[in-house]
Order: C-alpha cells, then sequence, then structure tokens
C-alpha cells in the first residue's frame, strides 16, 4: 500500500487521527483511547498486516510525553509511524500494545523505566536498565541528579 | 607516537620500577625468585571480559597480526579461576560494577588489572552529564596498568602488557603479592 492509500485507510478506520508531513514513513497522531483499538485492526487486517513493531519510543516533550510506534508490514512491505501523546506529566499512561505485538512487553519496559511513562494492563511492569531501587527517570528533561551530571 | 619510534632505552626507562627490585638478596630466595617470576610474567592468561568497543581492539591485540601469544598473554579463559590478569576493556556502569567486583574477587593471586581506554582509566566520554557510568574501574577494583586511549590500538595494549610483566619481575616469595595490601 503506498502513502496516499495508507493515509486514507487510517483515516477511514480512525478520524481524530493528525496526518503530520513526513519524508520517510507517514506519520499520525492517534487519540490516546483510540490507539488499542487501532493496533489490533492494523495487525488483523489482510490489507494492512502490520505485524512487525520494529521500534517504540518514548519521547519528553516537556508538556506531555509522546510514545511513538514504528511498524511495518513483513508481508506486504509498508511501513507506519504512530504517536501517542499522554495527557499531562504526571500521570502519563498509556494502554500496553504488548497483547498484540509481543515485543512491546520489552520496548514499554524501557521506556517506563526512562521516561516513567506508565503502560496500561502491561503484564510486568517493572524497572528495564537500572536497579529496582533507583528513584526517578534520567531521561526526563526535568531529572536532576547533582551529584553525577555537570551543568553546562 | 607509534610505539615503533620508542627508542629502546626509552621503553625500558621508567625511573621508578626497577628501583623497588633491591640489589644483595639471599642467594636461594633471589633465584628461587628469578624462576617463579620468569615463569608467572610469561604465561599471563586474561579472563574473557570485555564490555565495550575497546574489546574489539584486545581481541585484534589477540589475533594474528599482534599475536600477544607471542609475549606469554596466551590464552584467554573463560572462567576467573582460570585466569591471571583481567584487562578492563570498557565502560563500566554502576550496574556492572558488581559483576566486575565479583569476578575479579573470584580470580586466584597473584591476580593483575590493566584498566583498557579512557572509559576504565577515568570514566572516559561518558563522564560528562551521565547518571549510570563509574569514573575510573579503580573505584572497584585495584589496577596495576592503567592504558589510556580510545580506543587505545593494539600496539598500546601490547605495551601495556609489557609494563605488566616487568612490574610482575620485581616480585618477590618473601614479601608476597596479596590484593589487600594494595589497598
Amino acid at each position: 500500500m503506498d502513502k496516499a492509500a495508507l493515509k486514507e485507510r487510517i483515516l477511514g478506520l480512525v478520524p481524530e487521527a493528525e496526518f503530520q508531513e513526513n519524508k520517510q514513513f507517514p506519520m499520525f497522531v492517534i487519540p490516546p483511547d483510540k490507539m488499542h483499538a487501532l493496533a489490533v485492526r492494523l495487525k488483523e487486517d489482510t490489507d494492512l498486516s502490520f505485524d512487525y513493531l520494529f521500534c517504540l519510543s518514548g519521547v519528553d516533550m516537556l508538556k506531555y510525553f509522546e510514545v511513538v510506534y514504528h511498524m511495518e508490514s513483513t508481508t506486504l512491505q509498508h511501513q507506519l509511524v504512530l504517536k501517542v501523546r499522554t495527557a499531562d506529566r504526571e500521570n502519563a499512561a498509556v494502554d500496553t500494545v504488548c497483547d498484540i505485538w509481543r515485543t512491546a512487553e520489552l520496548h514499554e519496559r524501557e521506556v517506563y523505566d526512562l521516561l516513567g511513562v506508565k503502560f496500561n494492563s502491561h503484564p510486568d511492569l517493572r524497572r528495564f536498565f537500572l536497579e529496582e531501587n533507583w528513584k526517578g527517570h534520567p531521561l526526563r528533561k526535568d531529572y536532576v541528579d547533582e551529584v553525577n551530571i555537570v551543568e553546562l | 607516537m607509534g610505539i615503533k619510534n620508542i627508542k629502546e632505552a626509552d621503553f625500558r626507562d621508567n625511573e621508578t620500577l626497577e628501583l623497588f627490585k633491591k640489589s644483595g638478596g639471599n642467594i636461594i630466595i633471589s633465584t628461587l625468585d628469578a624462576i617463579i617470576d620468569w615463569g608467572r610474567s610469561n604465561s599471563l592468561w586474561p579472563l574473557t571480559f570485555a564490555t565495550s568497543c575497546c574489546a574489539i581492539e584486545m581481541m585484534a591485540t589477540g589475533a594474528p597480526r599482534h599475536d600477544f601469544a607471542r609475549f606469554g598473554i596466551e590464552v584467554y579463559r573463560a572462567s576467573p579461576r582460570q585466569a591471571d590478569v583481567i584487562v578492563v576493556a570498557g565502560t563500566i556502569t554502576n550496574k556492572m560494577a558488581p559483576v566486575l567486583k565479583r569476578l575479579y574477587d573470584q580470580m586466584a593471586d597473584p591476580k593483575y588489572v590493566i584498566a583498557m581506554g579512557a572509559c576504565a582509566v577515568s570514566g572516559g566520554p561518558f563522564y560528562y552529564n551521565s547518571y549510570h557510568v563509574i569514573r575510573g574501574v579503580d573505584h572497584v577494583v585495584p589496577v596495576d596498568v592503567y592504558v589510556p586511549g580510545c580506543p587505545p590500538r593494539p600496539e598500546s595494549l601490547l605495551y601495556g602488557v609489557m609494563q605488566l610483566q616487568r612490574k610482575v619481575k620485581l616480585e618477590t616469595i618473601t614479601s608476597p603479592r596479596k590484593t589487600e595490601n594494595l589497598k
């Protein structure tokens, strides 16, 4: 499916989605409550069949967090980027997609570990790289570490 | 300046090292020392331990072009119980530090540590603005030889190994090397 057809198809599934111009992949901002249902359709529908979530990452946008999903169909050879924005910083939470793509389980743990975004109904939301007793989330822009970090 | 450009005299000159070796010891003990040190310094077995890009240079040093088996730092051991020297090749993070300490503790005396590369020497390029890096491996284990570079060329590591061998040759059985003495 080419870019224009994919855009039409996604907007048909989620009319609230916001298309963003991007050189490499078609990119959409999806409302958080619509994400899980859309992800199911993306994987199941035969003309989409996004069977490979090749990256899931988090971004600190100061007022909110963004979770970015990069996905690809290994059979139809097309890619797609979705973004989900949390409502605020304090209670940042997004629905998990690890029941759809198993690989998301570890990616979501990483995002939780470093940014503190919680994933609803994730089976095993623990810290991933850092120790269990670590305080705070070091990739947040407002993370303060007076001992180790040199302010330049 | 490569190691080829160093004159033999400069290569040997370290002002302090050989001063530790006092002359006029007991003839039996000093003969025994010479034999034991000869054996030890020429069969240093490194532990297969490396955490990042310095590992590639360390492997290159072991590979045929540079081949540090020529100098007796012979065969990589996968078990700390069979290793004499641990070459810390790469960044040590806070999470890796307990693992390194445990490996070091499991090695049998006499044991030696070479800190290879900027990360192991001082935290390296990750010193600034990072929340997870040990600033130099000497915070965790006592280091015998520091090899600077990012990463050091195989020649540098070879030079470091030969410096370690010089150090080993100064040991005496009347005051055996113990890790408690180093702290």
